[in-house]
């Protein structure tokens, strides 16, 4: 792929999960999207970037904040909203809702509510893989907050022994819920103590894709080599509040600061890569009109879900057991 | 008596305890931030310090032990936290050693702790955040699990389980935070394993825990209108379970419903209702029976939400077949008015 075409690509896949977002922000106060939103607005890039790094087949779990990698993954924003709205058109019919979106179908095969507890589901995702020589790798998202959990360290200890294909990728914006990670953290940083495991470690504060897509493949192509797993440590940073569709300035409360909050603002993923797009000399006719491709795709995936017919009752007691 | 909501009353306990007895603090996920855990853990920091109301990294197994080797060296800890399925992560350390730590020292250690822990519903909270698991504690022996459902009560029952030598189980209910009642002044506790007749009734009599018990006072209402006579009993304690006050009132109306605000499958209404065919079997007028939720996780989308959860409605119905009696028009009544009191987040 040329060097344009992967920028308009990540341009889209960036667009795709911003725009969507912006959606739920304008509709949330209408209350019919009954399903707490964890939303990703500033974090983009790392799902845009990581999810073109990996190869299409690659299974993925995430976390109840997984708006980004479910739109970068499976270009389904058509069952997105009717999943958001608890329609039957959803890829749960509307019984996942925000926090559980996945599909399986598209190598999103998890995503969970409860902090880390889908990291050693990854675990047995990789393990799958190695056994039957497939070649792939799986990614686990998971925020800052889930280094906390024993589990996490438990779970890169059996990937490092075992030398199972799983990318860890811990998505760092620095907070869990209000409570920032210096107050969290006994080890001396990141990099130290994951440092002391036989894996590779990368860490980027990058919020280009691209960048990010790169680290994601080169990370790849080593772990494939020796058979280490990978660590990725990708800072980023969030918007909006831990839960709801507010732009979170409450600085004065003194969990997160304003500098840092323009600091992130200034290299916006989405922006800056709109930028970079004109740069490579994509006429800005050309940009505008993939947004608004992106914008009434959109409005019509919100649309349609509004008017989609919910499940029957009878949902309720189907595939409680295979 | 002052009119207090649910979440000042707990407030309003932790800080009386706190004042009373230097020996108890609070700690948890989230405690210190600036939500406080629904506001029940304001100004604690202020007051005590942050070395007696602390916010932890998310890490349920460590601090639930943490807790235990700080309770049986003479402190008494109240773990809170915002959700009961979180602590499914620390359940190792409440099946395997808080529960069993006096009796396998042969009554030479306590364990004075407390662990909080928020029952969730509504909007979307789905299967991970709306869990009760009252009866998975309350099946094991050695702690002791509550369920208060009215400022009074929780007020009451805190104060009481803070300073019992005994681990405590609290679980309050996320839609109750919002309910205002009258609560007792001063410390006024609510004694551990008594049950509470909510209101009182010759025809039926209802055992409902938690929200559940919201739902039984609006039966009751409905089922006045047509002439039953319901008693509604609040045990509050789940374990230990004040059976003499249940079997009273059945005695006296010979018809049981359990409404429990869990799954009923190896559930708390089975207990009861066990309990009761043993205690009441010659006096039972019909067998007793349980309400529920649906036997499935729960879901997210609003129209399966309603499904799931059973309500007042459901009530009358099933104390229609217990007093063999017609099905009354229900069709005029709104079940759901406490749920546009809560649209999240969380
Ligand atoms: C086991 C567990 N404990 C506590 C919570 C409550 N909780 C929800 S999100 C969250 C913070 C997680 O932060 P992080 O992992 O950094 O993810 P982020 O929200 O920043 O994406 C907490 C503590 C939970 N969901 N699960
Ligand atoms: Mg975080």
């Amino acid at each position: 792929m040329t060097a344009r075409a992967q920028a308009l690509t990540l341009y889209e896949s960036l667009l795709l999960i911003r725009r969507a977002e912006e959606k739920i922000q304008a509709h949330y106060a209408e209350d019919d999207m009954k399903t707490p939103v964890h939303l990703y607005i500033g974090q983009e890039a790392v799902a845009a970037g990581v999810v073109n790094g990996l190869d299409p087949a690659d299974p993925i779990v995430g976390t109840y904040r997984s708006h980004g990698i479910y739109l970068a993954r499976t270009d389904d924003p058509e069952g997105f909203f009717a999943e958001l709205y608890g329609r039957v058109g959803g890829p749960a019919k509307g019984k996942a809702g925000s926090m559980h979106m996945a599909r399986p179908q598209d190598g999103l095969f998890l995503t969970s509510a409860v902090v880390a507890t889908t990291i050693p589901v990854a675990l047995g995702l990789a393990f799958t893989q190695q056994y039957r020589k497939t070649g792939r790798s799986v990614a686990a998202f998971f925020g800052d907050g889930a280094m906390d959990e024993g589990v996490f360290w438990e779970s890169l200890n059996f990937a490092c022994l075992k030398r199972l294909p799983v990318l860890f990728v811990c998505e760092d914006n620095g907070l869990a819920i209000h409570t920032p990670s210096v107050a969290r953290r006994g080890y001396k940083s990141v990099a130290d103590a994951v440092g002391g495991f036989d894996c590779h470690f990368v860490e980027s504060e990058s919020t280009d894709p691209a960048e990010i897509s790169d680290l994601t493949r080169d990370a790849l192509a080593r772990q494939r080599e020796d058979g280490r797993p990978v660590f990725m440590r990708l800072r980023c940073y969030r918007y909006v509040e831990h839960v709801g569709p507010r732009e979170d300035r409450d600085f004065h409360l003194g969990y997160r600061r304003e500098e840092e909050f323009e600091y992130w603002r200034a290299r916006d993923p989405v922006r800056c890569q709109r930028e970079r797009l004109i740069k490579l000399g994509v006429p800005e006719a050309e940009v505008a009109a993939l947004e608004t491709k992106i914008d009434e795709r959109l409005s019509r995936c919100v649309a349609e879900a509004q008017k989609a017919p919910f499940p029957e009752p009878e949902e309720l007691h189907r595939d409680v057991l295979a | 008596m002052s009119q207090l909501s649910y979440r000042e009353a707990v407030n309003g306990a932790l800080i009386q305890e706190m004042e009373r007895d230097d020996r108890v603090f609070v700690y948890g996920c989230d405690v210190a931030d600036h939500k406080r855990i629904y506001g029940s853990t304001t100004d604690l920091v202020e007051r005590f310090g942050p070395e007696r109301c602390f916010s932890t990294p998310i890490s349920e197994d460590a601090m639930t032990g943490m807790g235990l080797g700080a309770a049986i060296s003479g402190l008494r800890p109240i773990h809170v936290h915002i959700r009961v399925d979180f602590l499914l992560l620390a359940m190792n350390q409440l099946a395997n050693m808080i529960s069993t730590a006096r009796y396998m020292s042969g009554g030479d250690l306590s364990v004075p702790m407390v662990i909080r822990a928020v029952v969730g519903r509504g909007w979307g909270q789905s299967a991970q955040h709306s869990k009760s698991l009252h009866s998975v504690f309350a099946h094991l022996p050695g702690i002791r699990v509550v369920a208060p459902t009215t400022p009074n009560d929780v007020k009451g029952l805190m104060s009481a389980a803070i300073r019992d030598d005994n681990p405590v189980v609290m679980l309050e209910h996320r839609w109750l935070y919002d309910t205002v009642g009258e609560v007792d002044e001063g410390d006024a506790v609510v004694p551990l394993g008594k049950a509470r007749v909510v209101r009182a009734g010759t025809d039926l009599t209802i055992v409902a825990t938690s929200w559940m018990v919201v739902e039984a006072l609006r039966a009751a209402d409905l089922l006045a209108e047509r002439g039953v006579s319901v008693e509604v009993i609040d045990p509050r304690t789940l374990a230990p379970l004040d059976e003499e006050s249940i079997v009273a009132s059945v005695q006296k109306t010979r018809h049981c419903i359990v409404a429990d605000n869990d799954w009923s499958f190896c559930g708390f209404g089975a207990e009861v209702a066990a309990m009761v065919s043993e205690r009441c079997f010659g006096q039972l007028g019909a067998a007793v029976s349980r309400v529920g939720w649906a036997f499935v996780p729960c879901p997210t989308t609003r129209c399966l939400e309603n499904e799931f959860y059973p309500n007042a409605n459901d009530l009358v119905r099933a104390a229609e077949r217990s007093l063999g009696l017609d099905a009354m028009d229900l069709s005029g009544f709104d079940f759901y008015t406490y749920e546009n009191r809560f649209k999240g987040p969380f």
